[in-house]
């Protein structure tokens, strides 16, 4: 329990956790906001675009999901769905995994619901935080609700922005998704051995993508580069 | 397959994808604490995100053509010079538009 901090929720804690959110909230909102824009295009209702938001509250698979939603909806579209955002959202267990040393010791009804609130600026407010000598684990629960309510209002927006755009292509909102993956990608960057993964994944979903159909060669690039870096050993 | 209700059917997608991600977020906290991420599994959970930004974007990429890669060069420049998500990706944007407002 050293270094563990309060055992409570303080009122504190959750002001310094709203306080850190705000730099976060321009491209939290930004994300959100195209999102919902992208939702709109896409034809899902705005009930479903807001409940996705409220109940996944991570944007990669939001757009996925979104992408590859077809109806009618039947058992092996949500077993598809539920697979791809298993794949997308895998990265979340590195980060909880490692909130483990500093939370470990309080209870899990404090700790659980702020791992389901958690994403990457969440996460690296957390770390910094938490670097910074911070010992009160209020900011991980307030952070996540701050920037959930912010994800869920922008993609409101953004979703209404969407519906009144006559030519998305116009504006290039057709291209939403692809410019945010990019830039997702480059603080990934660790240097050239690392990015063999990424050759490996992007070479498989090209071909994937050509010769067969459905979503299935995200699937295949992803587990493709994944395994490559597995097998490659550390030396570099 | 079968059809799932109709009315229910979207509700229960989006549940269960919430479930997912729930438990992709709750996982890595409880396996923490039961099972020990070798060195092997820890690489490959790090290159995931990034393999699959890139099988996402570049078959999309390929698909849509010039514009695309105008777009995503853009923003990656931008992102590496500014360190600015909120810059980067609205410099792709407006970097696409204008091209095809001048008919690329």
């Amino acid at each position: 329990m050293r270094g563990a901090g309060a055992r409570y929720l303080t009122v504190a804690g959750f002001a310094d956790g709203v306080r850190l959110s705000v730099p976060a909230i321009p491209v939290m909102a930004l994300f959100g906001t195209a999102f919902g824009a992208f939702a709109a295009q896409k034809g899902l209702g705005l009930l479903e675009a807001t409940l996705m938001s409220t109940l996944m509250f991570a944007g990669a698979s939001q757009f996925v999901a979104t992408e590859m939603w077809t109806e009618p909806i039947t058992v092996s579209v949500v077993t598809t769905l539920c697979l791809i955002t298993a794949a997308v959202n895998m990265r979340f267990m590195l980060m909880t995994a490692s909130l483990r040393p500093w939370l470990g010791g309080l209870p899990a009804r404090q700790t659980y619901p702020a791992m389901a609130l958690l994403t990457e600026p969440g996460w690296l407010i957390a770390m910094r935080y938490r670097a910074a000598g911070g010992t009160d684990h209020s900011i991980v629960l307030s952070s996540g609700i701050a920037l959930w309510l912010i994800w869920i209002a922008s993609t409101v927006l953004g979703y209404l922005l969407g519906a009144v755009v006559a030519d998305p292509r116009r504006y290039a909102l057709d291209l939403v998704m692809p410019v945010f993956f990019t830039v997702m990608l480059v603080p990934l960057w660790s240097g050239p051995r690392r990015a063999i993964a990424w050759v490996a994944a992007g070479v498989v979903a090209i071909v994937m993508a050509e010769y067969v159909s459905g979503s299935w060669y995200i699937i295949a690039g992803t587990v493709a580069g994944t395994l490559s870096a597995g097998w490659l050993d550390e030396r570099a | 397959m079968s059809v799932l209700e109709p009315l229910g059917a979207t509700l229960l997608a989006l549940l269960a994808m919430g479930v997912t991600t729930f438990l992709m977020r709750a996982g890595g906290y409880w396996l923490m604490a039961h099972v020990p991420l070798t060195a092997r599994v820890h690489r490959m959970l790090e290159a995931l995100p990034g393999a699959l930004v890139v099988a996402i974007v570049l078959p999309i990429a390929v698909k849509t053509g010039v514009i695309a890669f105008l777009a995503i060069t853009a923003a990656a420049v931008v992102m590496v010079l500014r360190h600015n998500g909120f810059l980067a990706v609205v410099s792709g944007l407006i970097v696409a538009a204008l091209a095809r407002s001048m008919g690329m």
